[in-house]
């Protein structure tokens, strides 16, 4: 790699998910395990059906374009993509291609990488419609056409970054990006992330700005999550610079290759010759649209804030570390789990604390995401509240909190069926540690000769007359004083 | 007593006045449509269990029609006229129809077209040719060949038709009847099997404009389902027919109507033309003013290869859903391709595959700017000149095609170059959307002719009154096809 330098440009695929309904069609547009449930006769394709534009995934992508710094366009077209495949049931996909301009065209954003900020320059952003889910089997393949027709946001960047760290980074700024603004859960697992990424090298020394020096471009197809994005540029890279090396490189043609998951390598697919010709036009069925600005001022407005502007918040409103503030904002819901937790009225960095440690590795343990467990926000605001209060100690509060998990049971109801309730009088506990020092005459003058481990005997004793309900820290003063005193 | 050969308000009136039932109007119209296809093959479908319907006082309760076979009908067999589709019973019903049905109109079959509205023949449906009902060895045109026959044979008042470049107005010059296309979009176009979207309208043939007028007004309205559907709330066609026509200017176009533009001209075309300019001598009597334009012959010889272009274009892209394996008669091969080949190599006639060829042809990479986009801009280029002429005219007034119907001998469908603008203008009505209406206004040999008005987008009113006006003094109004030859 010291010789050469690696030019990656990225298409991400990411469907809006945010909408009630597909892009074209009233068919409701969510995730469903059950077949073709959500279908309506245009997401088949049947004779006479027409395309009806969704206004909100307009508004939607029309946000993402303003986030990306993009260009919107004075008219809103579509064009017809022409080709035969069995996922696609009326022979073409209405997308928007770069001439009539798109929802986005010509933007920027800046992006953090290990710590450094980055830039990259976007091409272009098109609102279109998904195509079917096929599955293949050994003598047959089925197709479900819940996916045909949700609206997919389809981003080109040019190749400005240098290395996979960079384009992963961007990848998972734009998820947190399309999470906040409401525009889609940009789950990979839900299959709404999809990436084609380009590939190509060049001597180390020559100047990036000038396209004469770059190398073959080679497209990537098919790299379905975060992870195969860095693997796949590796791979490419890394295959590329053999090709250099053994002097071959040069008469490799521009092309597009698969990335294969299993085998964490790319296959050659077809020559830059043989690329499809899509036959492009302008959508007939749906007459061009104009965006007023107003409405782009009004969407601009209705930005909700993102990761960095929630982060920053956390720092310096609620004094969150710079670590914990990163973890919190990660995800969207998680954050929102925090939000939601603060606006109960919990201590800022006790919620925080119980998030970023347990509640977060409980959810990433078994897989799960933080809007399917059991407590609630409020939930973990009245935990916190019990502790802080002294009313259980923060070891029954650890178990109180699993078991609530687990069980499925409200921690206030835990608490109470146990009886798990904290002794924090003072004269209560006092009066008891005083009988225990007056009972133990032997251990109290190990302690003043310097033994000072008899001391957790004594925590010992009282929290085994109390049953363990004597409050930890109000034991370990009470006792010191007392101690102090003979 | 016949009731069928009658206008849509006289049938009202009888049934208002409990002359007749819809049950014995269906049973008549049912009669005539088996004896019609017996004679001139105008029907994909019998609806022999048509049911009556209440009469109320909308004017079409009650009264059986005819529905284009390229429109959706829910749970009725709907093939387009095209071997592709010759199994296919649609789940949903097409928003023009339900709004029909809704008034209670009453379909009692379904009309042969050329394969999927691409033809101008009517022979070309996968039942086999549509003879004229005047003539039985001539052509009906097309594409509503079926649905001109039946209305012209008196099966019924009127029946849907569709028109993407003159399947609605030509078809109704050869049986001497009305067609009309309102503006685009006033009309939604859900469910009728698209040919070329830009250029597609949905329109009625009838017997008369008031019926043509009566009939659009219950088909028309904005639809949730239909984006380039408008609101025609505010348009009342029927109720604006009448009024005096006096001070209406109209104009026709000298390299299409004068005769010594032609070089070798027939004595059929001669003797149409003559008639043209007899009837606008007797418009003039109406009131209305005529004047010759003149046009650049060159843009007017763009026209026929304008619609070749785009309307091939379209048609390919729009026909790929064709594919045999969510709908129609699945191919046979080992994966999808071999079966979607077979499907479409054994369902599709050779008029539409060459159509396919030219549509997948100008849109290639290489070819797009040449061929594709120089038609849109040539199309942009006549609707401007035509809306120039809207500026000072109500309506463009010109003859339909050379002559009357022609020979089943001779239906090859190619273009005689002479006469190319003549047979090709109509297309221009497509091109800009604008309303246009074809009625008969003569015969030549015994033989229907027809002439057309098309005017300005959303002046339905008035192009649909300057029509009604001329229909009401040439005396053609409700004519009932008379059998001069039975082939």
């Amino acid at each position: 790699m010291d010789k050469y330098k690696a030019l990656i440009g990225l298409e991400m695929h990411c469907e809006i998910s945010e909408t009630n309904t597909k892009v074209f069609s009233s068919a409701r547009n969510s995730y469903s395990d059950l077949a073709n449930s959500n279908i309506r006769p245009v997401d088949m394709g049947f004779p006479g059906t027409l395309p009806v534009v969704n206004k909100e995934a307009v508004r939607k992508a029309l946000m993402a374009s303003i986030i990306l710094n993009c260009q919107q366009p004075e008219y809103l077209y579509f064009e017809r993509k022409n080709y035969y495949y069995p996922d696609l049931p009326k022979g073409f996909q209405i997308t928007q291609e770069t001439k009539p301009a798109p929802i986005g065209i010509y933007g920027q954003l800046k992006f953090e990488c290990n710590g450094e900020e980055k830039t990259v320059r976007i091409n272009n952003l098109h609102l279109e419609e998904d195509a079917a889910s096929t599955d293949h089997f050994s003598d047959s393949s089925t197709i479900d056409y819940n996916r045909a027709g949700v609206p997919l946001l389809e981003l080109v960047t040019y190749p400005d970054f240098h290395s996979a760290d960079e384009a992963v980074a961007f990848l998972e700024t734009m998820r947190s990006i399309y999470q906040y603004a409401g525009i889609s859960e940009a789950d990979s697992k839900k299959g709404q992330i999809r990436c084609d990424v380009n590939v190509s090298i060049m001597d180390k020394d020559a100047d990036p700005t000038n396209e004469e020096n770059w190398g073959t471009k080679v497209e990537i197809k098919n790299v379905n999550s975060f992870g195969g994005v860095r693997d796949a540029i590796n791979y490419e890279i890394k295959r590329q610079i053999e090709l250099k090396e053994d002097g071959s490189y040069d008469q490799m043609e521009q092309q597009t290759r698969r990335w294969n998951e299993e085998t964490g390598t790319t296959i050659y697919m077809r020559s830059k010759v043989d690329a499809i010709d899509y036959k492009y036009f302008v959508e007939p069925n749906i007459p061009k649209f104009r965006i007023p600005k107003s409405w782009i001022e009004e969407i601009k407005h209705d930005i909700p804030s993102l990761a960095p502007e929630r982060k920053a918040k956390y720092i310096k409103e609620y004094g969150l570390t710079e670590y914990d503030a990163t973890i919190l904002v990660k995800e969207k819901s998680v954050s929102d789990y925090f939000e939601e937790t603060i606006a109960c009225g919990a201590n800022p960095k006790s919620a925080s604390n119980w998030i970023t440690t347990r509640l977060l590795g409980y959810i990433n343990k078994l897989f799960i995401s933080i809007k399917d467990v059991f407590l609630t926000p409020k939930m973990l605001k009245e935990l916190i509240d019990m502790v802080d209060k002294r009313e259980i100690s923060s070891k029954q509060a650890k178990d109180v909190f699993y078991e609530s998990l687990d069980e499925k049971k409200d921690p206030k109801d835990i608490v109470s069926s146990k009886g798990m309730k904290q002794n924090s009088d003072d004269s209560e506990i006092r009066s008891i540690i005083i009988n225990i020092l007056d009972n133990n005459s032997e251990n109290v003058e190990k302690y003043k000769s310097g033994r000072t481990n008899v001391f957790d005997f004594f925590v010992g004793q009282v929290m085994k007359q109390t049953r363990g309900q004597a409050n930890p820290e109000m034991t370990r003063e009470i006792l010191t004083e007392e101690l102090g005193k003979r | 007593m016949e009731y069928m050969t009658k206008g849509i308000l006289e049938i009202h009136r009888a049934l208002k006045n409990k002359e007749v039932t819809s049950k014995e109007l269906i049973e008549e119209s049912l009669e005539k449509t088996h004896k019609l296809q017996e004679e001139c093959n105008a029907f994909v479908t019998i609806l022999d269990d048509a049911k009556p319907s209440e009469v109320n006082d909308n004017f079409l309760s009650g009264i059986p029609y005819g529905i284009k076979d390229n429109y959706s009908t829910k749970g009725i067999l709907s093939t387009g006229s095209s071997n592709t589709l010759k199994d296919y019973v649609p789940f949903f019903t097409a928003t023009a129809i339900s709004n029909l049905e809704s008034k209670g109109a009453v379909a009692v079959n379904k009309t042969v077209m050329d394969e999927f509205g691409m033809g101008g023949t009517g022979t070309t449906g996968h039942t086999g040719i549509v003879k004229n009902p005047w003539d039985h060895s001539r052509m009906c045109a097309g594409s509503s060949a079926g649905s001109a026959c039946a209305v012209a044979a008196g099966v019924y008042p009127y029946a849907t038709g569709s028109d993407t470049g003159d399947s609605i107005r030509k078809p109704a010059a050869f049986c001497g009847i009305v067609g009309y296309k309102p503006t685009y979009g006033m009309i939604s176009r859900y469910g009728l099997f698209p040919f070329a979207s830009s250029l597609d309208h949905c329109g009625v043939l009838s017997r008369s404009v008031e019926d043509a007028a009566i009939v659009v007004d219950n088909m028309k309205g904005i639809d949730k389902n239909d984006m380039t559907s408008w609101d025609s709330k505010d348009i009342h066609l029927y109720e604006s027919l009448g009024k005096s026509v006096k001070g209406k200017k109209l104009c026709y176009i000298k390299e299409i109507c004068d005769i010594n533009m032609y070089k070798n001209p027939s004595e059929e075309l001669k003797l149409h033309l003559e008639n043209f300019h007899k009837v606008l001598e007797k418009c003039k009597s109406l009131g209305i003013e005529i004047e010759e334009v003149s046009v650049d012959q060159t843009l007017l010889n763009t026209v026929a290869s304008v619609y070749v272009v785009i309307s091939c274009a379209e048609a390919t892209s729009n026909m790929s859903n064709l594919t045999g394996i969510i709908f129609g008669p699945r191919g046979e091969g080992n994966n999808y391709i071999e079966m979607m080949k077979d499907y479409r190599t054994h369902g599709f006639s050779p008029l539409i595959k060459r159509r396919f060829v030219i549509g997948s042809y100008v849109l290639q990479a290489q070819n797009k700017d040449r061929y594709f986009h120089n038609a849109q801009r040539a199309r942009r280029l006549i609707v401007d000149k035509w809306k120039e002429l809207f500026e000072s005219y109500d309506a463009v007034i010109l003859p339909v095609s050379s002559g009357p119907a022609k020979s089943l001998d001779k239906n090859d469908d190619t273009l005689d170059e002479s006469t190319t603008v003549l047979e090709e203008h109509l297309q221009i009505g497509n091109f800009g959307g604008f309303p246009s209406i074809t009625i008969p206004d003569g015969f030549i040999d015994g033989m229907p002719v027809g002439l057309n008005i098309t005017g300005k987008c959303y002046d339905d009113e008035n192009v649909l009154n300057i029509a009604y006006n001329i229909e009401s003094i040439l005396g053609y109004k409700n004519q009932i096809a008379k059998e001069v030859n039975n082939g």
